[in-house]
């Protein structure tokens, strides 16, 4: 705006925007405030917001009597692994569409991307057998595999959309130069594509470690993944929020942080850049 | 060593036919400009000689051998690129050097012809500079610096220039020019300029929507365009074209005259007509006179002509400066 | 562009993920199809026989079934109408000047990034538990009795959490939208006499009405196959108040272990999504054009 707004619309529009932003985040706020409670404090009538006595032992107890780090680090595997595997698998496939399209590029891309609007249910059954008659069921190769299949669509799409806002002709710059293809792939296309393969294997990160349904009807206890892990927490047994809020806690505490910083990748790959 | 010959060349976009057919000879050494209109297909022909794209029909020889079915990194092109094309995230040495780590040279090899190549083009202080850190010139000569690197059959430019403003472009064209002399190297270079293609140029290829008009040298397109398309191409302004009574005095179907070839008077002459725009550069004033039955001319004069809008000429053309054009355009001799 | 070495390249490159994709999407599917017409149980195995189209009759006649549906349809709709209402209005707000927009993006966008299961569990156990939960402490306070949101409400509660989550999915969406209005149309807007009103009607609303699409037809597709939340609070219950199809296919399957009718609900919530689907591949498809 060429006039300046006035500084007291501006206070309104803080203290507006404050509030409800504070009342959205509040049941994340409380969560971590709870998990440094004891479980009395934690069910206490009235609440307490920020003066209780701090402690970490529901962090500790979290870990020693649930062996959290093994879920933690199943998450961790699992959302990595498939990220990375479909990274392998969608670089070539974007640049192949990026870079030499034919007329049929679009329909295929389009089809790729309709393979992600399938609902899971569809395919729950044969999945299910298939994985029980294989051995892949609570495995975390398993669970890697179908991530990889579900979010390749994503991937694909998030590198094309990238690749394709890198100039042809430094490509073809390089071709003259006297690179073969996979030189011009490792010294120029990659180089300048980092940002976009950044972007892309954060989105998906996220989305693989937030996973709720192949992950809760795949695993057991072997290659249960936190999002599995904290539903086992639904049926209760005994006072445990407290407890809860620590394991809750650490469960989204990285995603939160890797996702405060991709809101623009978020937009970009969810909507299918159908938003810029 | 730098020669190249295209026989029978086409180019086939889907549906679309680019290039229909084009036999062309350049010779080593030559400096050969592809001018014409936009979408005449001179861009494509050039990366038809590059191997970025394949030709549908025909053979491209370069220094006798069939390139015709050799990638781009085998025919010992280099090529020179209207945005640049310079790779962003490599520093000007690195980019200039990129070429020869494709083809394997060794470290201190590929440091000696690097700095050798700076010092040509004036870019020794900028060699550890990213390309968004240069201005457009200077990109322009990182982009030349590299393409000399590999010390190529040939030269290959696509409208290097278009993005330059018009003072820098007239320096590039110098350079270019002077390169050229200094390296002896054989230069094939697009524009839709024609006064880069004039004064640039040993040989000129004129391209209208695919086909070859004429291959000539600069003057020999000026003073003898083959036909019309050639005719009103060249030359800026534009060439005059009379239809109709006047061209058949004349034993032709159209006739045309430069507007530096015709004498104005105020008093005498073969055409009359009224002053309509002038426009004034101080060197020249063009007029553009409305000719009695003939319809609008343009007509050169001294800047110091004392003439103004609405004013009565006379315009006579020089004699045997008038080209006479057939039914179909051709020129008759 | 390409030239013959580039696309044989390119056709090689392609193939691994076409090839993936192309089986991802055939065998499973094929096998659901198969299993649909099969009377087959887990727990009675090698006793499957061909039961033709019996499975789509009893599922499609189930009460359940169409409790299931209309579930599926409630969450759908009632998400979609709270989080486009709330993300315009959030991100209309989020536009203007203000202090420490970042750090309010920052706890607007929060939610959509908790797994389900944490939503779910935290909303469940803090917020609705009628004994425990704050909601029940600030009902008490002011000497209302606390009401047992999973258990009365099941379907609005299950709405409510789901929409928490994806009300910064929207705002993000439509606050992105709303940056790329250029600002001289509203300023030619003004000096052609409108008011803000008239702004928002004449050029906001027409310029975001395609992020509001996208937005919508996105949120269906993930919508209708909202599990984690259900399993993890109400199990469906009481009773199939709060199934939608996602959870009765999956009830079917790994619960009563009903391989031929689940595979059946399968095959049905697959037509479903196909026809939002097509809808959205049409919208897709024309930003590819562009």
């Amino acid at each position: 705006m060429a006039r300046t707004v006035s500084s007291q619309r501006k206070i309104v529009n803080t203290v507006l925007a404050w509030t409800i932003g504070v009342l959205i985040f509040f049941p994340i706020l409380w969560t971590v405030l709870t998990s440094f409670k004891t479980e009395a404090e934690a069910i206490a009538s009235p609440p307490s917001l920020l003066f209780f006595d701090w402690t970490f032992e529901n962090y500790r107890e979290v870990q020693v009597r649930s062996d959290y780090f093994k879920h933690f680090m199943n998450s961790v595997v699992i959302s990595f692994g498939s990220t990375l595997l479909g990274l392998l698998i969608a670089i070539p496939a974007a640049w192949a569409m990026a870079f030499a399209p034919t007329p049929k590029t679009k329909d295929v891309l389009m089809w790729m991307l309709s393979t992600k609007m399938m609902p899971a249910v569809g395919v729950l059954v044969p999945m299910y057998l298939l994985f029980r008659n294989t051995g892949l069921l609570d495995t975390r190769i398993g669970l890697v595999m179908i991530l990889t299949l579900i979010n390749l669509p994503i991937i694909i799409w998030m590198l094309y959309t990238y690749f394709k806002e890198i100039p042809g002709e430094i490509l073809e710059a390089a071709r003259m130069d006297g690179a073969s293809l996979a030189k011009e792939i490792v010294y120029v296309l990659t180089p300048m594509a980092v940002p976009g393969i950044a972007s892309t294997l954060l989105l998906n990160i996220i989305l693989a470690w937030n996973e709720a349904f192949w992950t809760l009807n795949l695993t057991a206890s072997k290659a249960a993944p936190l999002t599995a892990f904290i539903a086992s927490y639904s049926s209760p047994e005994g006072l445990f929020y407290a407890k809860l809020s620590a394991a809750s806690t650490m469960a989204i505490a990285p995603i939160l942080i890797l996702g405060w910083f991709s809101q623009k990748q978020l937009v970009r790959g969810l909507t299918f850049g159908a938003v810029k | 060593m730098g020669s190249i010959t295209l026989k029978n060349v086409s180019k086939v976009f889907g549906a679309h036919t680019v290039i229909p057919s084009i036999d062309l000879a350049i010779d080593n050494g030559e400096f050969v400009v592809f001018v014409g209109p936009s979408g005449c297909g001179k861009s494509t022909l050039l990366r038809l000689i590059a191997g970025l794209e394949d030709v549908s029909g025909g053979q491209i020889v370069i220094d006798g051998k069939d390139a015709t079915d050799l990638p781009p990194a085998k025919r010992r092109l280099s090529m020179v690129f209207q945005s640049y094309a310079l790779y962003p995230h490599m520093s000007v040495r690195s980019n200039i050097a990129f070429p020869l780590k494709m083809a394997g040279e060794d470290k201190s090899a590929i440091d000696r012809k690097v700095e050798d190549a700076a010092r040509v083009l004036n870019l020794t202080d900028y060699l550890d500079r990213k390309p968004r850190q240069l201005s457009g010139g200077q990109r322009q000569r990182v982009a030349i610096g590299r393409a000399i690197v590999r010390q190529p059959a040939a030269f290959l430019f696509d409208e290097p220039l278009s993005n330059l403003d018009a003072a820098l472009r007239v320096n590039m064209r110098l350079e270019i020019s002077q390169l050229h002399q200094q390296l002896k190297t054989t230069m094939v270079y697009v524009t839709h300029d024609q006064v880069e293609a004039m004064t640039m140029a040993d040989k000129i290829v004129v391209l209208n929507k695919g086909n070859v008009e004429q291959v000539g040298s600069p003057l020999e397109l000026y003073r003898r365009p083959a036909n019309l398309f050639v005719a009103g191409f060249i030359g800026s302004p534009r060439m005059n074209f009379i239809t109709g009574e006047i061209a058949r005095g004349y034993s032709a179907h159209t006739v045309g005259v430069r507007p530096e070839h015709i004498d104005l008077s105020t008093s005498t002459g073969a055409w009359r007509g009224t002053v309509g725009v002038a426009e004034h550069l101080g060197s020249d004033t063009f007029l553009h006179v409305a000719v009695d039955g003939v319809g609008t001319l343009t007509a050169r004069v001294g800047g110091d002509f004392p003439v103004k809008h609405g004013d009565q000429v006379y315009l006579s053309p020089q004699e045997g400066r008038v080209q006479r054009f057939n039914e179909e355009g051709l020129a008759i001799r | 562009m390409a030239t013959l070495h580039t696309r044989s390249a390119a056709r090689l490159m392609m193939a691994p993920s076409v090839l993936l994709l192309l089986a991802w999407m055939v065998v499973p599917l094929a096998m659901t199809v198969y299993f649909s017409f099969l009377r087959y149980n887990l727990l009675m195995p090698g006793m499957e026989e061909w039961a033709g189209f019996d499975n789509y009759k009893y599922f499609l006649t189930d009460p359940a079934f169409f409790q299931a549906i209309f579930n599926t349809l409630a969450i759908v709709l009632g998400v979609l109408f709270i989080t486009v209402l709330g993300g315009i209005g959030l991100a209309l707000l989020l536009d203007q000047p203000m202090f420490g927009q970042g750090i309010v993006r920052i706890l607007v966008i929060a939610p959509f990034l908790i797994m389900p299961t944490v939503a779910a569990l935290v909303w469940k156990n803090m917020f609705m538990n009628p004994v425990n939960g704050l909601f029940a402490y600030l009902a008490k306070s002011v000497g209302l009795q606390p009401f047992d949101f999973l258990n009365n409400a099941p379907l609005m509660s299950i709405i409510l959490i789901v929409a928490w989550q994806w009300l910064p999915f929207a705002t993000l969406i439509l606050l992105t939208a709303l940056q790329s209005l250029d600002e001289e149309q509203k300023e030619a807007a003004q000096m052609d006499g409108a008011g803000a009103w008239s702004r928002f009607v004449y050029l906001t609303l027409p310029h975001l009405s395609r992020a509001i699409t996208v937005v919508i037809l996105i949120q269906t597709i993930f919508l209708l196959s909202v599990f984690a939340e259900i399993l993890v609070t109400t199990n469906g219950g009481p009773g199939t108040q709060s199934t939608n199809l996602t959870f009765l296919v999956y009830a079917q399957a790994l619960l009563q272990f009903d391989v031929g009718g689940a595979s059946a609900g399968g095959i049905i919530a697959v037509i479903l999504a196909n026809i939002v689907a097509f809808f959205l591949m049409r919208m897709i498809g024309k930003t590819l054009e562009a």
